[in-house]
């Protein structure tokens, strides 16, 4: 119709023409987004608040249509004189301190060699290219697998890590890794870091190619130390990309699940949030009460992104 | 020779060591556990560094197992499906996020962005019940379904980057022939965007392949599990005999594939994390 109206006004015939095509792409924008807004509602949105609602009620596994309104009982109850619920289950705070032990742990743990592993990647050798694929194998190999193989290389009685330690004098015994309370926190944190090692250190590596080359030069004409240029250059510089990093690897972190499920089962030496609420739904089918664990779990780290991104936010606007 | 050039090389040195050290730490867990599946059960309990003999009947016994080789056929399936499904609706979604203003949109992605951060045990009660009501309990579509969570948002993220980058005026030439937003996107975009599907395809790929916790959950009969499932419940006589030989022969099996993935594709996905994290 636009079209059709006489040439004497050809501004006001673009002009209508172009929102009539604004507004259909407009239109066609939000179609467009409608399946994948119902996906992610039918898959999370759902889900999530039907997990808060059950955290309020009486839910067992098999029956969670017909459950009862209990209010706040799975959290916090006072009954006969006695505190129940999660919010005084000392297996609940248990497995939240592991939960942040580990994360706190493994991600600075990460962190710190990802970088270096950055670092040696990031210098001109002869088959780097051969080096960053070896890198990336324990980052491709699926966690259930990696979580396997290092429980079978640290056995207790046939392993290769007491072997190796044994056969040059470190230890005198044959360590149980994963079945002594003392150690079996580390041996999942060792796992751990092995397998997302190579995340950190790729996303450092894009960060420092992508820095300029002349100012390396113009400090190695000046004959700076290379690890104070590190530390007044380089880091500063790649300070955004590892705080993008640092922040992925802690939200996976917090959730962390299978490697502890397959090295150590549910021993409470290492229970994290994640399998003790599993533990809650699933095994003693207690769904009210395992979807408590799960809300307080979603809070924790809903609480920590946040507190993140805005500290990240501030320092990120102090430095520039 | 003078001490400047004994440094010089001793600096070389120190780093090809640190490139032998860091190679090893990385390839020799997997190193390792070929070496174990390739051993008779004989010998597996004698701890060996080098590969003495070559042995295949754990894998014999690995690939003569129904439900293992049914296992595969299960991941292979829910990991095909998951891709499809993501880079179709992520595709669509890329097209109205990153070409389009409108209202709304910074709301979206932020929507999106906080479901990539949804612990997966948040969603597992609520979750069970939409299996249960769909029907799906138990089946590889109840995978498929709940994978969408964390391939979805990954998936919209990188390829709304991708789109941004795109020069507007191949949109505009097609706007002017008349072209439907569909046709702009699969007959300008599609031929374009393949590089970052087939990155984040593979991302999704590797992601729906390794998952544990959800396949735990929503399956239950053997028939039905997928590899990563499989190889956890793998088990011996006791608790403390469990068979290593054939838990590290299944590993490998699983896991090769990946290998070489990983090592013919490097650098579309070193590009697709990178772009899934920095740019965001």
């Amino acid at each position: 119709m636009a079209i059709s109206e006489p040439l004497s006004a050809p501004r006001a015939v673009r002009r209508t023409r172009s929102t009539q095509v604004r507004r259909q792409r407009v239109r066609a924008a939000w179609l467009f987004l409608l399946p994948m807004l119902v996906a992610l509602a039918l898959v999370a949105g759902w889900p999530l608040i039907r997990t808060f609602y059950l955290s309020f009620t009486d839910a067992s596994l098999a029956n969670t249509g017909g459950a009862q309104f209990i209010g706040f009982e799975n959290y916090l109850l006072y009954y006969e004189g006695t505190w129940y619920g999660l919010l005084v289950d000392p297996e609940w705070w248990r497995s939240v301190w592991n939960t942040l032990f580990f994360s706190v742990v493994s991600v600075s743990l990460e962190t710190f060699f990802g970088v270096i592993v950055a670092l040696i990647l990031n210098a001109e050798f002869r088959g780097r290219m051969l080096v960053r694929a070896a890198v990336l194998i324990p980052w491709a190999i699926p966690t259930i697998v990696s979580a396997k193989m290092w429980a079978w290389m640290l056995n207790d009685q046939f392993g290769i890590i007491n072997h190796a330690l044994m056969g040059l004098g470190i230890i005198d015994n044959p360590l149980a890794w994963t079945a002594n309370a003392d150690l079996s926190m580390w041996a999942v944190i060792m796992v751990d870091v092995w397998k997302t090692i190579p995340f950190v250190a790729l996303l450092v590596l894009a960060a420092l190619q992508m820095l300029p080359k002349d100012c390396y030069e113009a400090a190695e004409v000046d004959g700076i130390n290379p690890i104070k240029v590190f530390f007044r250059v380089t880091l500063p510089l790649i300070t955004p990309a590892l705080l993008v990093a640092v922040i992925f690897r802690a939200l996976d972190a917090l959730r962390v699940f299978d490697v502890i499920y397959v090295l150590t089962s549910n021993s409470t030496s290492t229970m994290t949030m994640s399998i003790y609420a599993r533990q809650q739904l699933v095994q003693f089918q207690d769904v009210g009460y395992g979807s408590a664990a799960s809300t307080l779990l979603f809070l924790i780290i809903a609480l920590v992104t946040v507190a993140y991104l805005y500290l990240g936010r501030r320092q990120l606007g102090g430095d520039s | 020779m003078n001490s400047r050039q004994l440094i010089a090389i001793a600096k070389r040195a120190g780093f090809w060591a640190l490139i032998g050290v860091l190679m090893v730490y990385a390839i020799f867990p997997f190193y390792y556990a070929v070496i174990t599946s390739l051993k008779p059960a004989s010998q597996l309990f004698r701890v060996d560094y080098w590969l003495n003999s070559v042995d295949f009947s754990n894998y014999e016994r690995v690939l003569t197992q129904g439900s293992f080789l049914q296992a595969i056929g299960n991941s292979v399936l829910v990991a095909v499906c998951v891709v499809f499904i993501a880079l179709l609706l992520g595709l669509t979604a890329a097209y109205a996020l990153g070409r389009v203003r409108f209202r709304g949109r910074n709301s979206v992605l932020l929507i999106v962005l906080g479901v990539s951060m949804f612990p997966q045990v948040a969603v597992l009660a609520g979750l069970f019940e939409v299996v249960r009501v769909l029907n799906i309990y138990n089946s590889p579509w109840a995978l498929v379904l709940s994978y969408t969570i964390f391939t979805l948002p990954f998936t919209v993220w990188v390829l709304t980057t991708f789109m941004r980058q795109l020069p507007m005026e191949l949109e505009e030439a097609a706007i002017m022939d008349g072209a439907t937003p569909w046709v702009t996107i699969t007959r300008v975009f599609m031929p374009l965007m393949w590089p970052a599907m087939a990155t984040t395809g593979l991302l999704a790929f590797i992601a729906a392949w390794n998952e544990f916790l959800f396949a735990l959950t929503f399956t239950l009969t053997d028939s039905q599990r997928t590899v990563p499932v499989a190889i956890a419940l793998i088990s011996g006589g006791s608790p403390h005999e469990l068979p290593w030989g054939t838990i590290m022969a299944a590993s490998v099996v699983v896991t090769v594939p990946l290998v070489v993935l990983v090592m013919i594709f490097q650098r579309r996905i070193v590009s697709g994390l990178t772009a899934g994290a920095v740019k965001g």
